[in-house]
């Protein structure tokens, strides 16, 4: 086996990889809600639907976000690969176990709280990275008055398949700024009716808020980064920022558009 | 002097690594809460003896907490409920009056059960022999304290050195991962000018073994930091990753 081989199939290996990739979906994390945020702006999607243009055909935003599904699923499989060679080191159970009596109950949780963050991802993505793609969405119109662009005016537009997925252009002689886009605001407006939806997402960022506070300052532990001076900064952000405020602020936009529009 | 116990032992009883294990309960009556957990066993097999069962077998030495034998996961803790002890440490008085007390052995594939309670840790010294060692040439003896070594290093490796190898990490681990231990091994050599020439190789090395054993992953619980009887921090984990991912991605030195 070549040393490469050798050392990412080490254990210390197989965690490398799940740190890296784990910190990786992290940053991801970061950039989502920052964008997601447009949502809360009141200009009926045109600026969200603007984003997901921009991220779904930018040329560099396409390529981290393909090295983004890639993480997703290695960070799953080796997942499954350490549970099982974990599961193998201890054939017997203990009849008594009291871990909670020398241990987190979140770092003994990860698995299960990967797993509902798994099945959280096929849905959140089957209902709107895919349907984005590929399904048949009614088109938005907004007339921007360009003397003052808080006055937007939106009609729907429907399904055309040799319409451009976004178009922008000014009609000086109108005064206004008219931008098309594929309607994902409206599915995302829509899907957020539907209390159990609203709930799904509220519990996945609930599991997500406990995977990150082991997870985030755990990776830095396999990867070796214990300094003194830092750990204190690593942790705080891992519960504060990881754990609690990105969470907090994607669970908000269900709740947000069950209850306010 | 308090009150005498009394105690029900559920103590996990096997002939070899062959046959498959099973529970069997005992009383044990009378129990000075001054006992310390191992006479408390010592009494019991006394018993067993005298009507001609077969005693309970489990580890032990020497009985003062610095040998690292005694094993024991009792009501479901290695070394029991209290910390920073191992089980020839515990005393009765730390369970109450007509309690039941569940006894294991340390479970894991690298420790395999040869009867009763006690396991064969052999696998602790083979990743010891793959590299936790620095090799020393003959030749005159060097005069002492001729490498400077600072106080906080020195104390460090001291505190990593502390191991007794009693494989409470492994027990404790909800993996039955052994990186405490090998992390120790590895540390109190790696931080001594002593270790230097053979740091990365030791580290290798020793994961590779470990590995081989049949030890779990880590998760970074903790739970071995909590459990160990010499208070082991996993800084030492941390301090281990950094050696092998050192060795195998940076400095291009295979074993």
């Amino acid at each position: 086996m070549s040393n490469f081989a050798k050392t990412f199939s080490s254990s210390l290996g197989k965690k490398l990889i799940m740190a890296a990739t784990g910190l990786f979906l992290c940053t991801f994390l970061i950039v989502h809600l920052v964008g997601n945020l447009q949502l809360f702006k009141d200009d009926a999607g045109q600026a969200f639907n603007a984003y997901a243009y921009f991220m779904t055909h930018f040329v560099p935003i396409k390529v981290v976000s393909y090295l983004l599904y890639a993480s997703i699923i290695i960070h799953a499989v080796y997942a499954l690969v350490l549970t099982t060679g974990n599961r193998k080191a201890r054939p017997v159970a203990y009849a008594v176990q009291a871990g909670s009596q020398n241990s987190p109950w979140t770092s003994r949780n990860m698995g299960i709280l990967g797993t509902i963050l798994l099945v959280f991802i096929v849905v959140h993505m089957s209902n709107f990275w895919w349907k984005y793609h590929n399904a048949e969405l009614p088109y938005a119109k907004y007339e921007i008055s360009l003397d003052d662009p808080t006055n937007i005016t939106v009609s729907e537009l429907p399904w055309d398949a040799t319409r451009l997925v976004h178009s922008d252009y000014v009609d000086t002689q109108a005064g206004k700024q008219i931008v098309v886009s594929k309607d994902l605001y409206k599915v995302v407006a829509y899907s957020f009716q539907t209390w159990w939806y609203v709930l799904l997402y509220v519990v996945s960022m609930a599991a997500l808020a406990f995977h990150l506070i082991h997870g985030f300052r755990s990776a830095f532990q396999t990867i070796g980064w214990d300094n003194k001076k830092y750990v204190p900064i690593i942790r705080f952000l891992g519960v504060w920022i990881f754990g609690v405020l990105i969470p907090l602020g994607f669970a908000a936009m269900p709740v947000y558009f069950y209850f306010f529009k | 002097m308090s009150e005498n116990m009394n105690l029900t032992l559920k103590v996990w009883r096997q002939k070899n690594a062959d046959t498959k294990g099973s529970f069997a309960t005992y009383k044990a009556d009378h129990v000075s809460p001054d006992m310390s957990f191992l006479e408390m066993l010592d009494v019991v097999n006394e018993d067993l003896i005298k009507k001609g069962d077969d005693p309970i077998h489990f580890d032990h030495d020497c009985r003062e907490g610095i040998c690292g034998a005694c094993s024991l996961h009792i009501n479901g803790r290695p070394h029991g409920p209290k910390h920073a002890i191992t089980t020839c440490q515990l005393h009765m008085r730390s369970f109450k009056n007509n309690e039941t007390i569940v006894i294991e052995p340390w479970r894991a594939e690298a420790f395999p059960v040869i009867r009763d309670l006690a396991v064969d840790r052999q696998a602790f010294d083979r990743i010891q022999a793959a590299g936790g060692f620095v090799s020393v040439n003959t030749g005159g003896v060097p005069d002492a304290n001729n490498i400077p070594i600072p106080k906080v290093i020195a104390d460090e490796a001291f505190n990593s050195a502390t191991c007794i190898g009693c494989g409470a990490c492994v027990a404790a681990c909800k993996n039955a991962s052994a990186m405490l231990f090998v992390s120790a091994k590895v540390s109190q050599l790696a931080l001594l000018p002593q270790g230097q020439p053979e740091r990365y190789r030791r580290a290798q090395a020793m994961v590779a073994q470990m590995d081989a054993e049949g030890f779990g992953s880590c998760t970074n619980t903790g739970a071995c930091e909590a459990e160990c009887p010499k208070e082991i921090s996993i800084t030492n984990i941390a301090r281990m990753n950094r050696d092998y991912f050192t060795a195998k991605l940076f400095k291009e030195e295979e074993v």
